[in-house]
């Protein structure tokens, strides 16, 4: 059971969070001109990473917000949490970390 | 093959069982093979056996990372049923069914299927007007489904909660007569008896590292154990399906996340059926030994670690109370989880890749056992014909382009 650092509300078990989807996905544009293919790789395809991986999470049931976490999908070790906005390189030089 | 009898039994136990033959080989790996199976699980070995039997293929490999059937074909609850709502669902999984229906007699091994039912229980008004609604739709594509009433679900499972002011009070319920359990291990040691008696080299503790594709067409496969040639390469491997397709250098819509389940001490005969109520999140059947077999949901994250986690437990066991609360003092014996393939639509992909001579079963999420003998049938014919069956023509990758999904979780409400 994982035990996550909320950027804003500190430490709190894995039961007050939903999981998002990956992180940093860049939603093609403009909408009139992206292909099917584009729309089906955007919408549906994923890397589904065995290892590290960058994940968006939801503090649902505590504060509400939205934030960015590097996770290990093998061991469920959490190595870095930012918030939204940031990129994984500055979060990996920063001071979130879990 | 050494046949499986009465009479052989009786035979070998005169003289002390020493004469039972090994059930499979354990062949080494050959360099070339008309086909090769990745996944030796219950849906790649019955890949294996229907190529060999009903394609005519004689030089298959099956190509295994772990043991035979260690994944989630030894993790699941056993449950096999066909209750869908979808005419292509319906079709598929009750095709499955009567697969099951005659396995133990067509691999002469015994499957231990047992079709005590499945019963679906219903809580709400709500719950009433959308199984009625699904009824008729199941009595529409030729599935069993009969409606039960309160009453009837007390008689089929004593002690549970027909209270009143139960937080989820029982209005009814849904049965599959021909809905129940089969063993497993059975089932996946049956397909590799019977692969193997027709030829198929099943090659275990083997991980697949890399495909050759020149081309766009595959050409071989690289393997711990040494190099593949082949042209025809089929890739039944669930939670890792996205692994291995990075491999082949294309992507899916699936997501990989831990299904737990759990099983309790032995106990004296409760019921008969196998027991689900959607609403409380939750399964229950009865095993031959007499264990509580329990699941529910999925750990709702990406996960490839075989191991649940302990809320998730936690909300399958609170609903598993709530609804027998004489359960409550039970022991449990064991708890694992297996690593399940989720898709968008709760529909399995059984098809062409972008890669040719390359064919992929995975996407079954939580209800890939009952799917075992069809998943292998079909994908079998895709392989050797270049092309679905009829049968699994719309469970192909091209439904996310073309957005004709089948979208069964959200319109059955039938946990997977």
């Amino acid at each position: 059971m994982m035990n996550i650092k909320c950027p804003y509300c500190g430490n709190r078990s894995e039961a007050e969070y939903s999981f998002g989807g990956p992180a940093h996905l860049v939603r093609p544009i403009p909408a009139a001109e992206v292909s099917d293919e584009e729309w089906v790789d955007y919408l549906f395809m994923l890397d589904n990473v065995k290892g590290v991986s960058a994940e968006r999470w939801c503090h649902s049931h505590g504060c509400g917000q939205w934030f960015n976490m590097l996770r290990n999908t093998v061991t469920h070790e959490i190595l870095t949490i930012y918030k939204m906005g940031e990129s994984l390189e500055s979060a990996k030089g920063g001071e979130n970390g879990a | 093959m050494q046949k499986y009898s009465t009479l052989s039994l009786v035979r070998n136990a005169l003289t002390h069982h020493n004469g039972w033959e090994k059930a499979w080989r354990s062949p080494d790996l050959k360099s070339e093979y008309d086909a090769v199976v990745v996944g030796g699980g219950g849906h790649g070995l019955a890949t294996a056996y229907y190529l060999a039997k009903e394609h005519g293929y004689k030089n298959i490999a099956v190509i295994e990372a772990g043991w035979l059937g260690g994944g989630n074909t030894g993790r699941n609850t056993t449950i096999v049923r066909s209750n869908y709502l979808f005419p292509q669902s319906a079709e598929f999984y009750d095709f499955s069914l009567k697969l099951f229906e005659n396995m133990s007699r067509e691999l002469d091994f015994n499957v231990m299927l047992r079709q005590a039912g499945l019963l679906t229980l219903l809580h709400s008004r709500h719950d009433l007007e959308v199984m009625r609604r699904s009824i008729n739709a199941m009595h529409m594509n030729g599935i069993d489904s009969d409606w039960v009433t309160p009453n009837e679900v007390a008689d089929m499972a004593p002690g549970i909660n027909m209270s009143d002011d139960a937080r989820y009070p029982i209005v009814g319920g849904i049965l599959q007569k021909r809905g129940g359990v089969a063993r497993h291990d059975g089932v996946a040691w049956g397909f590799a008896r019977a692969g193997d008696s027709l030829g198929v080299d099943i090659i275990q503790m083997c991980a697949v590292t890399g495909f050759d594709i020149e081309n766009g067409e595959v050409v071989g496969v690289q393997t711990a154990k040494g190099h593949i040639k082949t042209k025809k390469v089929a890739i039944a491997v669930a939670g890792h399906s996205g692994v291995l397709a990075d491999m082949a250098g294309f992507r899916l819509p699936v997501s990989s996340m831990a299904l737990q389940a759990c099983v309790s001490e032995p106990l004296k005969p409760i019921f008969d059926a196998a027991i689900m109520s959607p609403s409380l999140g939750m399964y229950i059947s009865q095993s031959d030994k007499g264990e509580l077999v329990m699941g529910g949901a999925l750990d709702a994250y990406p996960s490839y670690a075989q191991r649940g986690n302990i809320n998730t437990l936690e909300h399958i066991i609170a609903g598993i109370v709530e609804l027998f609360p004489n359960f409550s003092r039970i022991k449990l014996m064991r708890q694992w989880a297996g690593i399940v393939d989720i898709v968008h639509d709760s529909t399995p992909i059984i098809g062409l890749t972008p890669v040719k001579g390359m064919y992929i079963n995975c996407g079954f999420g939580t209800g890939g056992f009952k799917a075992t003998p069809a998943g292998g049938w079909t994908l079998a014919y895709t392989l050797a014909n270049d092309r679905p069956h009829k049968m699994n023509e719309d469970l192909s990758l091209k439904r996310f382009e073309t957005g004709a999904f089948i979208d069964e979780m959200g319109a059955a409400g039938i946990a997977h």
